[in-house]
């Protein structure tokens, strides 16, 4: 099934990221080609070590490669950074103990140079976007872990940037409240219509978020296996019952254990 | 009140101790006063005489409390020179030298952090600065300011500047160097992750400066001025010594001078009292400044 309106937003072309150490080359990315198209959900699954994270930081231009070509919105990573094209959300939230939440979503707004009337609008939107209205005059360690991501994935959500790359950012946080944020998070992909790139270490969150997973293998990090999600767009979270997506689950865990097998030869 | 309690059973403790070492410290004078009368000292004689004596080896508390009495609130009050009848402070009450330590101490340290910020902002965002300032910074600090004091009063002098300003710069001498050392750890303490999120957001070096690293910085300052205050009134009182126009440390020189221990001693305190309250001051506004902040600790 061909989507008409699919426009490549990220393409990666044999892209290898190898870091020079004491104990010789650790080839991190090698021959990595991927696009993802607009609007795409994609997410990033292996073990540690496979470059999933190292990925995610190239295309935000926080690491730089040393082979292979890259362009993300037409332009090479760093034009892109520059541009503001992209919200990044880390594992750990880091939100600014000084600044009250508001104050930390209204961050990035400050130093892009809003307007205070549009930083003061723009942050009352994205906070009641992830259901933390009312909290603005709170400070983060006012808050618990759940909501401190929260209000970091709102800060990157805060300016307009088309592409929104997340980090397990919801790694540290218990099964129960990554159920519920899942659900958000897929709701708001849903209103927002961004294109998100996702790095997860759990089978389910993976299969139950996007419509394209990629499974990624270590030693060297390359991919292993692009899985388009025959999921439909509306997902209750009891949809991780239905055989559907036992299958692709399977298949995801298939990939993983073939670039696991690979890498122990 | 349980806070209270150790730290009263500590000065309860030193005060005893303090007591028990006036009789054997100045009881060879009063041996040699009752030999040369040719009378004999009871010990209750002596411990009674060792502690009211006019030149002790050891002042006893009380003496030294009784002094600081004397040459503050009642010298105001009272004294032919004080406040209350002369409307300005007299020159031999410990409010006024006080005063003339406390004024050049707070613009040697207004003068010493500034100058610590601003060689730590340069340290830390220039590559040359960094690989060069600080072994001599620290080479600064080791040369004896006892030493250094009277030579950077003749020289200030011989250019015209006299009075409060060389001692101030003698103490922003030794109060700046502890600004250097905690600023250039606050301004690189924010961590990678922060670092990443203002580079995503293509952030410029004065946004991440302003938004990120200054206000990381501030617990580092705080303890660095804790440090530099305390240092500054040292340099300071140091730098009265040559001079001698007033302040804590005439008043130390003049009483070892003329052999008043118990005056050396009533102005000791007062330094020690001012530097207490100085560093107390910036406690306060410290803990004051973090809780807003979000960052005490």
């Amino acid at each position: 099934m061909t989507d008409l309106a699919q426009q490549p937003v990220i393409e990666a072309r044999d892209l290898g990221l190898t870091f020079q150490t004491n104990d010789g080359p650790v080839h991190a990315l090698k021959d990595v080609t991927l696009t993802i198209n607009k609007g795409e959900f994609v997410s990033f699954i292996g073990p540690s070590g496979c470059g999933k994270t190292t990925f995610l930081r190239t295309i935000a231009d926080l690491e730089h490669p040393t082979a292979g070509t890259l362009s993300v919105n037409g332009m090479t990573a760093g034009e892109a950074r520059k541009a503001r094209a992209y919200g990044y959300v880390f594992q750990a939230a880091g939100l600014y103990p000084w600044r009250t939440i508001g104050g930390n979503i209204r961050l990035p707004l400050e130093i892009m140079g809003y307007s205070k009337a549009e930083q003061n609008e723009r942050a009352a939107q994205v906070l009641e976007l992830v259901e933390l209205a009312g909290f603005e005059k709170k400070f983060p360690w006012q808050l618990s872990g759940g909501m401190q991501q929260r209000a970091s994935i709102a800060r990157a959500l805060a300016f307009d940037a088309d592409i929104l790359l997340m980090d397990e950012p919801f790694g540290a946080l218990d099964e129960i409240v990554r159920d519920r944020l899942n659900e958000e998070l897929l709701s708001l992909w849903a209103r927002t219509q961004k294109t998100i790139g996702f790095v997860t270490h759990s089978i389910p969150e993976a299969v139950y978020l996007s419509t394209k997973i990629v499974v990624m293998s270590p030693r060297p990090g390359r991919i292993t296996d692009v899985i388009e999600s025959t999921l439909p767009a509306e997902r209750p979270l009891d949809i991780r019952d239905s055989p559907e997506f036992i299958d692709i689950a399977h298949r995801v865990r298939e990939g993983l254990r073939s670039g696991y097998d690979d890498a122990a030869e | 009140m349980t806070r209270a309690l150790p730290i009263l059973t500590v000065v309860a403790v030193l005060l005893a101790a303090w007591y028990i070492a006036v009789v054997p410290m100045n009881a060879k004078w009063e041996y040699d006063q009752a030999g040369r009368a040719g009378t004999e000292l009871s010990f209750s004689q002596l411990v009674s005489r060792t502690m009211t004596q006019d030149r002790p080896v050891l002042p006893a508390p009380h003496q030294v409390v009784a002094e600081l009495w004397n040459s503050t609130v009642v010298e105001e009050a009272t004294g032919r020179r004080g406040w209350w009848r002369s409307g300005s402070l007299s020159n031999r009450s410990l409010i006024y030298h006080g005063w003339v330590t406390l004024t050049a101490t707070m613009l040697g340290f207004a003068i010493g952090t500034g100058a610590g910020i601003l060689l730590a902002v340069g340290i830390v965002y220039n590559r040359a600065m960094d690989a060069s300032v600080m072994p001599w910074a620290i080479a600064s600090q080791t040369i004896p300011i006892i030493a250094l004091a009277p030579m950077i009063i003749v020289v200030l002098n011989s250019i015209g500047i006299s009075g409060v300003i060389p001692k101030a710069i003698i103490a922003a001498y030794l109060s700046f160097f502890p600004v250097v050392v905690g600023m250039v750890k606050g301004l690189r303490a924010p961590g990678a992750m922060q670092l990443d999120l203002m580079k995503t957001y293509s952030a410029s070096g004065l946004a991440v400066f302003l938004k990120l690293r200054m206000p990381t910085s501030m617990p580092f300052l705080f303890a660095s001025l804790k440090v530099g205050i305390a240092a500054a009134l040292v340099g300071t009182i140091v730098g009265e010594l040559p001079v001698q126009q007033g302040g804590l440390g005439v008043r130390l020189l003049s009483g070892s001078y003329y052999g008043q221990t118990v005056q050396i001693w009533a102005a000791l305190f007062a330094a020690a009292i001012l530097a207490a309250g100085l560093v107390g001051i910036v406690g306060i506004i410290e803990r004051r400044t973090l809780q807003r902040m979000g960052m005490a600790t």
